[in-house]
């Protein structure tokens, strides 16, 4: 229970600081657009797949505009060094780890709700067909982003070439989310018997690799940020 | 002393192991419809199967490192993560080679495949954050082989089950009973040359280690 | 309540920081560290805080994490927040009782003026942000107080107002430990002095009357 205080203490910091600035907010979800509307340049006619393309659209954006958030909210830690004042306290790591997941979650799933209806304006894409199944399959890809993201900003903190390094680290590790993640969405978009059997499988590999890597993040996140 | 030899005997059983190969792949019987391009799988399955045995040491040598921060076993995962890089590249070469005839396309989107184009991504990563990180990037690579290697079980099963939903006709086929011989010498001589380059190449790392050590003492003692 | 280093060692690679340090802090004393920069200050009190992993030796009687409090030249707080906002983040993490009454009466003991308390920490000047650290510091009620270069940048009134703030926690009866090459701040306060020299012990004197000026320039003459 005190472990939940803890996270909830260090998201809800996390929060406060970013509803002070909005900084993180507003370049993410620029980003995030401006990605949309140049991959719209590149499919202004007639695309053969809708639902494939705008799916990997959605999730080219939120990969992008997600390392760009996940980067600025680890950073904001160097500040001052407040990571340390952190790791002083009596928190457990994992604790901090999971706070700081899970406002990057938060705030990556604002960036998904902007970019999603522009996907249906851009690409005609039936955004607003079974909703719970897309939300669902949004929240889990992106606790699966925050997660592993998480532990990877957390281990390149100290280190200099931070920027470049967290999107070689990250992506290979977190492709078979994305994987699912567009597979999933365009088989919902898609529909039918066949896309909704299929939408269901992708949701469940996703519970079982996001189950799999928090336990894996938990258990390894204080031997990996220690000195 | 032991360790020395078992690693020169496994060196022999290598060379000899490759020297023998080329003549029993010669020899060995046609596939149906390849013919002579199909003897790549000889040299192809082993490498594949090495990528893999590569990676899964190394995620475990890494998390072995991470709980015990003893540079032992940190010297083993850098040196099987170089070597899943090296195999993987073999096996990511001589596969499309051989896919070209067989499916008429370089390459697709398969389990086996999409698991060892991913795995080698993973590894290759590895060695640029070891190299470039600076301090605390052991760490990092080795957070790295870790969770690369916890993604191989899950590649492997989504991407299978996604192909029953969406089959192709670009199958991968089993072994025939009178191919056996060149096969298993093929995988022996790759295992015996992956003992030999693991062992080597953890010790560079290992003496590179003592170096810095020795190198500490006497900057201690005051000798430099 | 004692702490013993105990021949710790801190390598970086070739570097060697610490080099077999031992020394004992007790409670009441507030130990002096001195030493030139690059002596091994730093670390040493990185070790102590337990942020940093002594490549060899040992502490014991380490309070345990969430019960040593650090003051260094890092501020550890979050610019874009006030001093309340700050404090009660940590009084959360540090599971204090009352955490809005507790940050009220350390920012009243820090001195930080209440017109303050509001503003975004970022516009805070040195001295002020000295004091939030140090209520932060102190949130936790810690058994140790680690300082380091705690009176570079603060004028006068600063420095006086932090010694006082650390006799204080000297009579609470806790154990301080002050890195610095500042000896007139430190002087009159401390009543052990240790400095160290490329990661080794060189002195570690304590007396009963607390060390003068004078006495410290005698002993760590050509500072």
């Amino acid at each position: 229970m005190r472990f939940l205080r803890h996270a909830a203490a260090v998201a809800g910091k996390d929060l406060r600081v970013e509803l002070r600035t909005r900084e993180v907010v507003t370049t993410m979800v620029f980003f995030a657009v401006v990605i949309v509307v140049i991959s719209s340049f590149a499919f202004t006619d007639q695309i053969a797949s809708v639902e494939n393309t705008a799916s990997g659209i959605l999730w080219i954006s939120v990969a992008f505009a997600g390392s760009l958030g996940l980067a600025r909210a680890f950073d904001r830690e160097r500040e001052g060094s407040t990571m340390r004042g952190l790791l002083l306290s009596p928190a457990d790591r994992g604790a901090i780890f999971l706070g700081k997941a899970a406002s990057i979650a938060l705030t990556m799933l604002l960036v998904e709700a902007v970019v999603v209806p522009l996907l249906a304006v851009f690409f005609g894409a039936p955004v607003d067909v079974r909703l719970p199944w897309l939300v669902s399959l949004l929240v889990l890809t992106t606790i699966a982003f925050s997660i592993v993201g998480s532990v990877f900003a957390g281990m390149l903190l100290p280190t200099r070439a931070r920027a470049v390094l967290l999107p070689i680290a990250l992506y290979p590790v977190l492709t078979p989310a994305f994987l699912a993640a567009t597979k999933g969405t365009a088989a919902i978009w898609i529909g039918g018997k066949a896309g909704m059997a299929e939408a269901d499988f992708w949701l469940k590999f996703l519970v079982v690799y996001d189950s799999l890597f928090l336990v894996a993040s938990l258990w390894m996140f204080e031997s990996l940020v220690l000195e | 002393m032991l360790k020395r030899a078992l690693v020169l005997l496994c060196a022999a059983g290598a060379v000899v192991g490759f020297f023998i190969l080329p003549d029993l792949v010669f020899e060995a019987p046609l596939a149906y419809n390849l013919f002579i391009t199909q003897k790549i799988f000889y040299y192809h399955v082993p490498a594949a199967i090495l990528l893999f045995t590569s990676a899964i040491v190394s995620g475990v040598a890494s998390a072995g490192y991470l709980k015990t921060r003893r540079g032992g076993w940190d010297d083993v995962a850098a040196a099987s993560a170089w070597l899943t890089v090296v195999f993987g590249a073999i096996t990511l070469t001589t596969g499309p080679i051989w896919a070209r005839p067989a499916w008429g396309v370089w390459w697709t989107w398969e389990a086996r495949l999409t698991t060892a184009l991913l795995l080698w991504l993973i590894f290759v990563a590895y060695g640029i954050v070891r190299r470039f990180g600076g301090p605390g990037s052991d760490r990092l690579a080795a957070g790295l082989a870790v969770f690369g290697s916890i993604n191989v079980p899950l590649v492997y099963y989504s991407v299978n089950v996604w192909r029953t939903m969406h089959p192709t006709t670009n199958v991968i086929p089993t072994l025939r009973r009178d191919m056996l011989a060149p096969f298993l010498l093929g995988m022996l001589a790759y295992h015996l040359l992956f003992v030999v380059l693991l062992a080597a190449r953890a010790a560079i790392l290992r003496a590179e280690r003592r170096v810095e050590d020795v190198h500490e003492l006497a900057l201690d003692a005051g000798l430099e | 309540m004692n702490l013993r280093v105990e021949d710790v060692t801190k390598a970086y690679g070739r570097q060697r920081a610490l080099a077999g340090v031992s020394l004992e802090l007790r409670p009441g004393r507030l130990t002096a560290l001195l030493g030139h920069n690059g002596a091994g200050k730093s670390t040493l009190i990185g070790v102590l805080s337990t942020l940093i992993r002594p490549t060899a030796g040992r502490i014991v009687g380490e309070p345990g994490r969430g019960k040593v409090g650090v003051l260094a030249h890092d501020s550890f707080v979050y610019g874009d927040l006030d001093a309340e906002e700050n404090l009660t983040f940590y009084a959360k993490l540090y599971d204090v009782a009352d955490p809005v009454g507790r940050v009220r009466t350390l920012l009243d003991e820090v001195g930080l003026d209440e017109s303050a308390r509001r503003r975004p920490v970022k516009t805070y000047s040195r001295g002020m942000l000295q004091r939030v650290s140090l209520a932060r510091a102190l949130i936790g009620s810690p058994a140790l107080l680690l300082l380091d270069e705690p009176f570079t940048g603060l004028d006068r009134t600063g420095a006086r107002a932090l010694a006082h703030a650390l006799v204080k926690a000297r009579d609470d009866g806790r154990l301080v430990l002050v890195a610095t090459h500042d000896l007139e701040a430190i002087a009159d306060l401390c009543h052990h002095v240790v400095v160290l020299s490329r990661g080794k012990v060189a002195l570690d004197r304590e007396q009963e009357q607390p060390f003068t000026l004078a006495e410290l320039r005698e002993h760590y003459g050509g500072a």
